[in-house]
C-alpha cells in the first residue's frame, strides 16, 4: 500500500509499486495536465513536484513517492494564477502547449530555489525540457518576468 | 464556396456539437474542446461557422487542426472581426471531420498542412462573418421598424444610426435566427480593409490559459467509458511481417487482458496512411500494456527491406544525385554555357533522413464497438482519418465520425492515419472503445520519415563573375512510394518544394534534374518538406559562387534573383508546375518578393558591418508555402568548435496576414526547428531497422542550443496581396543562413548535415 497527498489530497495506491508516477496521474487519478513525451526522462514533458522538487514523472516509481506531496500543474495554483503561470500567458510562451505543463512545473521549482536566476542559470536549469515548437526565446523571457514576482 | 445557411439550433446540434458531449467520461472530462459550446445552447446559428447565444456569447467554429500554429485563434478572428464580435465574448468550438460542412473553400477537406489554413481560408471566413453580421443587422432593422441601411453592427451590438439606440447580439440571437440569407451570387457586403479591428492586429492564444493550467485536451486525454489502452509492437523493418508470437509472459503482466495481432497489410496493397499490422497488447492502463509489450516474443520475417542500410544507400543518393537524369526544367543551353565559362563551381550536398518528434507522439481513441464508429484523435486530417479507418473496417466513411483534438506538434506526421487505423481494428477486435498510445520509440523507429536526399550543382561564371548556368540534380526516396513502392522518381508537388522553382531568374541557363532512387522506408512529409534540402543547396552554392567570383553574397544573391514580378516556369519547360495546389495567376512567382525580403533582412540585421574573429552572418532567402522569407543568423564559433547563435534575423513577406503575434511565433519556432535539422540529430538504419529511438540518440534543440533573440520582420509591401503561408516557411532559410554564417566566420563549408561536430574538426 502507498500512499501519498496529490494536490492536497490524500491518495492509497495497491497497484505495482514500480508504476511510475506519471501514468497513476493519467490513467488512475485522471491527472491529465501532465504528459508523457519520452518514458526516459529525458524531455522533461511529465514534470512534477515531489516533496517541492521537479522530477520526472516517467521515470518516478510509486514506491518513491510513498509518503510525499505531489503537486502537479492542476494543482500548483487554484485558480492557474502562480507566477510562471500567469508569465507564460503574458509572454504568450504555447504553440502546442504540449510541453509547457512541464516547461511550468520545471520553471517553479527552479524560482523556488533560485528566486533570481541570471539568464545562463535560466538556461541551466530549463535545459532538460524540450519544446520542439521552439517557444524557448519566449520561456526564457517567461521565466524573467515570473522572477520578479515570485 | 459552399452555400452558406441559416441553420436552427436543432441542426447545429444535430450536426455538430451534441456528439461529442455525450461521451467524455464525467471524472476526466477535459475542458474547453468538444461539445460544450453549442451545448449551451445557440439560438441563431447563420452558418456552420457562427452560433450566438441568447446571453450573447458567440461561438465561433475551427475547423482546422490546432498543433501550434494558432489556427484556433487566427481563422475565428476573421469572423469575429467581419461580425463585429467582442473577442472577449467569442467561444472556440472545434469541428468534427466533415468537408461538406466544414471545408467552405472546398480545397483541401480540413486537411492542415501545406501552410494554407489562411490562405485558402481567409475569403471564406469573411463571409462566414459577414452573413452573421447581415442576419444580426437585419434582425435590428426589422425590430425598430427601420430599414437594413439605417443600421450598423458594431462591438457586439447593432446600433440605429439617427437615433443611436442599440441592442445587442445576444437580444437579437433569436430574431436573427428567423433572417434569411440572400440567395444565389448575392453575399452580404464585407468590410473594407480600414474597418478592421482584429485582422492584422496581435492576439494571444485562445488556449493559454487551459494550456497553463492542465486543462487542454490532447489525443491521450480523451477517455470515455469501457476503454482500453493498447500498445502495439511493430515490425522493426518496414513492412516486415509476424511469423509467429507468443504471448504467455505478457499476459501474466497485472492489467494485461488481451494479446491480439494486428494482420500485415496485403501486400498487393501501398502502405499509404494504412496501419501496417503487428502485435497488440491490450489491458486497463499504459504502463501495464508497455511492460507486456516488452515480454512479447515475437518472430520477425523482415522482408526485403532489410537491405537498407543507410551508408551504403546515402552513397547510392550521391551517385544518382551526380548522374542526373529526369530533365524538370531546362532554360537555354546549360552544357554548351559551362563549356563557354570563365569558371566552373561543383559542390555536392546531402541531408539525411529525419523524423518529426512532436512532443506527443501518436495517439488515438476509437470506438468500433456500434455504429458510426468514432475516433477521437490527434490528427491534422480528419477526414482522411475516415476514410482510412473505414477502409480497415470494411465500412463506409459515411459511418465514421471523427473529433479532433488539440494536438501536441504534427509538422506532418499527424496527417497520416496509420496510428488511427490500428485503434479502429483493434477497437473492433477486443469489442470496447480502444486507445492506441504510441511511445517515443515507436514515433522514432516507426515513422514516416522526411525523405534523405543528395543534390550534384554545377555553374559557370563569366570574367566578369557573373553566373551564366546553373546545373543541380537531386536525389531522394520519394513519397510517392507509399502509394507505388517501386517509383524511382519523385512527382511535381516534391519538384515544386522549391526545387523546380529555383528563383534565380536571372540566370540564363538553368538545368535542373531529378534522379532515380529506391524506395525502402516510410517517407513522409516534415515540415515545409523537400524544401529544407533545396533551400539549404542552392542558397550555400550561390554563397559558394560569390566567394569563387570574389563578391559579395548579398549582392550575388540579389543578381541572380533579380526583381520581375514573376517568373514563369512554363517557358522554361517546366510541364505543371504544382505551385503549392493554387493557381498561378493568384499566387505567382514573385522574384522582386524575394529581392525585398532579402534586403529588408539585410538592413534589419546590420549586413555588412565589421564582426569580430570566429563571428559570421550568413543569409538565405527562399520562397515556399506562397511566401517569402529571408533569414540572417549571427553564428559564433569558438575555439573548441562550440557554435553559439547570438541573433536571428528573420523578415517575411506572407502577403496579407492576420495575426503578427502569431507570425512572430511561428517564425521563432521555425527557426528552432531549422537549428535541430542543421545541428541535431539523424536518422540512420541497420539492416532495414532505425538505429535511434529517443532523445538521446536523436537529440533535437534544447534551450541551451536555441537562439534567444530572434527578430521576426513583417514585411508590410505586399499586404494588398491575398495571404501566404506562415507555418512552414522559415523552416527552409534557416540552415543555409547558419551554414553560410558559419562560413563567414571560419572557412569551413559544411556540405551535409547535421553540422553535428564537425565544427570540432577545424
Amino acid at each position: 500500500m502507498i500512499a501519498l497527498k496529490v494536490n492536497g489530497i490524500s491518495r492509497q495506491f495497491n497497484g505495482d509499486p514500480n508504476m511510475p508516477l506519471l501514468w497513476y496521474l493519467r490513467d488512475e487519478i485522471g491527472l491529465t495536465g501532465s504528459k508523457f513525451g519520452c518514458g526516459a526522462a529525458l524531455c522533461g514533458t511529465c514534470t512534477v513536484h515531489v516533496g517541492g522538487e521537479a522530477v520526472r514523472g516517467c521515470v518516478t516509481a510509486m514506491s518513491d513517492a510513498d509518503g510525499k506531496e505531489v503537486t502537479t500543474i492542476e494543482g500548483l495554483d487554484p485558480d492557474g494564477n502562480h507566477p510562471v503561470q500567469r508569465a507564460w500567458r503574458a509572454e504568450n510562451v504555447p504553440q502546442c502547449g504540449y510541453c509547457q505543463a512541464g516547461q511550468i512545473m520545471q520553471a517553479a521549482a527552479l524560482l523556488s530555489q533560485n528566486p533570481d536566476p541570471s539568464d545562463q542559470e535560466i538556461i541551466d536549469g530549463m535545459d532538460g525540457n524540450i519544446c520542439r515548437c521552439g517557444t524557448y526565446q519566449r520561456i526564457h523571457a517567461a521565466v524573467r518576468t515570473a522572477a520578479k514576482e515570485v | 464556396m459552399a452555400q452558406i445557411l441559416n441553420l436552427s439550433r436543432r441542426d447545429m446540434l444535430k450536426t455538430a456539437g451534441a456528439s461529442g458531449a455525450l461521451v467524455l467520461g464525467a471524472h476526466l472530462a477535459p475542458r474547453g474542446l468538444f461539445g460544450e459550446a453549442q451545448a449551451a445552447g445557440a439560438a441563431a446559428a447563420p452558418n456552420f461557422f457562427v452560433s450566438i447565444d441568447a446571453g450573447g456569447t458567440v461561438t465561433l467554429t475551427c475547423s482546422r487542426s490546432e498543433m501550434g500554429q494558432g489556427v484556433r485563434t487566427g481563422m475565428p478572428m476573421i469572423i469575429a472581426d467581419e461580425m463585429e464580435a467582442d473577442w472577449n465574448r467569442v467561444k472556440i468550438w472545434q469541428a468534427p471531420g466533415d468537408p461538406a460542412k466544414y471545408d467552405p473553400p472546398g480545397k483541401d477537406a480540413q486537411n492542415t498542412d501545406g501552410s494554407r489554413s489562411t490562405r485558402h481560408g481567409f475569403e471564406a471566413m469573411r463571409e462566414m462573418g459577414a452573413s452573421a453580421r447581415y442576419v444580426l443587422e437585419q434582425a435590428a432593422a426589422r425590430a425598430w421598424g427601420v430599414q437594413p441601411q439605417e443600421v450598423y453592427a458594431k462591438d457586439h451590438r447593432v446600433y440605429h444610426t439617427a437615433s443611436g439606440k442599440s441592442l445587442g447580439f445576444g437580444d437579437l440571437a433569436g430574431a436573427a435566427a428567423k433572417i434569411k440569407l440572400p440567395e444565389g451570387d448575392a453575399k452580404p457586403k464585407m468590410k473594407h480593409p480600414s474597418e478592421w479591428k482584429y485582422i492584422g492586429k496581435d492576439m494571444p492564444a485562445v488556449d493559454n490559459y487551459d494550456i497553463t493550467t492542465g486543462g487542454a485536451s490532447y489525443g491521450a486525454d480523451v477517455s470515455i467509458p469501457g476503454m482500453k489502452i493498447a500498445v502495439v509492437a511493430r515490425s522493426p523493418v518496414y513492412r516486415g511481417k509476424v511469423k509467429s508470437f507468443d504471448a504467455t509472459e505478457a499476459l501474466k503482466v497485472q492489467g494485461v487482458e488481451q494479446v491480439v495481432e494486428i494482420p500485415p497489410l496485403a501486400d498487393d496493397k501501398g502502405a499509404e496512411f494504412r496501419a501496417l499490422g503487428g502485435v497488440a497488447v491490450i489491458g486497463t492502463n499504459t504502463w501495464s500494456v508497455m511492460q507486456g509489450r516488452d515480454k512479447l516474443k515475437i518472430d520477425w520475417d523482415l522482408g526485403p527491406h532489410v537491405a537498407h542500410d543507410s551508408r551504403t544507400y546515402d552513397d547510392k543518393l550521391r551517385a544518382s544525385a551526380r548522374k542526373g537524369g529526369m530533365k524538370i526544367r531546362d532554360r537555354g543551353d546549360v552544357d554548351a554555357a559551362l563549356k563557354a565559362a570563365d569558371k566552373v563551381v561543383e559542390a555536392e550536398y546531402f541531408v539525411p533522413y529525419f523524423i518529426h518528434t512532436p512532443m506527443e507522439p501518436p495517439v488515438s481513441v476509437v470506438d468500433a464497438t456500434s455504429m458510426p464508429v468514432k475516433i477521437w484523435a490527434a490528427t491534422q486530417s480528419p477526414n482522411q482519418a475516415r476514410q482510412y479507418v473505414a477502409e480497415a473496417l470494411g465500412i463506409d466513411k459515411k459511418d465514421v465520425t471523427c473529433e479532433v483534438t488539440l494536438l501536441g506538434g504534427g509538422f506532418g506526421r499527424k496527417s497520416k492515419a496509420d496510428f488511427i487505423c490500428e485503434a479502429a481494428i483493434l477497437s473492433k477486435k477486443a469489442g470496447a472503445p480502444v486507445r492506441v498510445q504510441w511511445t517515443r520509440e515507436d514515433e522514432i523507429r516507426n515513422g514516416f520519415y522526411h525523405a534523405a536526399c543528395a543534390q550534384s550543382l554545377s555553374a559557370g561564371l563569366d570574367k566578369a563573375g557573373k553566373v551564366t548556368s546553373w546545373k543541380h540534380a537531386g536525389a531522394w526516396p520519394s513519397i510517392v512510394g507509399l502509394w507505388n513502392p517501386v517509383a524511382k522518381n519523385g512527382f511535381g508537388i516534391e519538384f515544386g518544394l522549391g526545387l523546380v522553382d529555383l528563383p534565380y531568374n536571372n540566370v540564363p541557363n538553368i538545368r535542373i534534374e531529378n534522379g532515380e532512387a529506391d524506395i525502402m522506408i516510410r517517407v513522409g512529409w516534415y515540415r515545409s518538406v523537400n524544401n529544407i534540402q533545396h533551400a539549404y543547396a542552392m542558397n550555400c552554392f550561390a554563397n559558394e559562387l560569390a566567394v569563387a567570383a570574389g563578391r559579395d553574397p548579398l549582392e550575388m544573391l540579389l543578381e541572380l534573383i533579380g526583381d520581375a514580378d514573376n517568373m514563369d516556369l512554363a517557358k522554361d519547360g517546366v510541364e505543371k508546375y504544382w505551385n503549392y495546389g493554387d493557381s498561378i495567376e493568384d499566387w505567382p512567382i514573385m522574384p522582386n518578393r524575394l529581392s525585398n525580403a532579402l534586403r529588408t533582412v539585410a538592413v534589419r540585421s546590420g549586413y555588412g558591418k565589421t564582426m569580430p574573429t570566429g563571428h559570421g552572418l550568413g543569409l538565405a532567402c527562399h520562397r515556399s508555402f506562397q511566401s517569402y522569407v529571408a533569414t540572417a543568423v549571427h553564428a559564433v564559433v569558438r575555439d573548441d568548435g562550440s557554435l553559439h547563435i547570438p541573433r536571428v534575423d528573420v523578415a517575411i513577406d506572407c502577403g496579407r496576414y492576420v495575426n503578427p503575434e502569431g507570425i512572430r511565433k511561428q517564425v521563432e519556432g521555425a527557426v528552432v526547428y531549422g537549428n535541430s535539422i542543421a545541428r541535431e540529430g539523424k536518422i540512420t538504419t541497420t539492416k532495414g531497422a532505425v538505429d535511434q529511438g529517443n532523445f538521446d540518440d536523436y537529440p533535437v534543440t534544447r534551450i541551451s542550443g536555441a537562439p534567444l533573440d530572434v527578430q521576426v520582420h513583417i514585411i508590410e509591401d505586399f499586404t494588398h496581396l491575398r495571404p501566404c503561408g506562415v507555418g512552414e516557411p522559415a523552416v527552409p532559410p534557416y540552415t543555409p543562413a547558419l551554414v553560410n554564417a558559419i562560413f563567414d566566420a571560419t572557412g569551413k563549408r559544411i556540405r551535409q548535415l547535421p553540422i553535428g561536430d564537425q565544427l570540432k574538426k577545424i
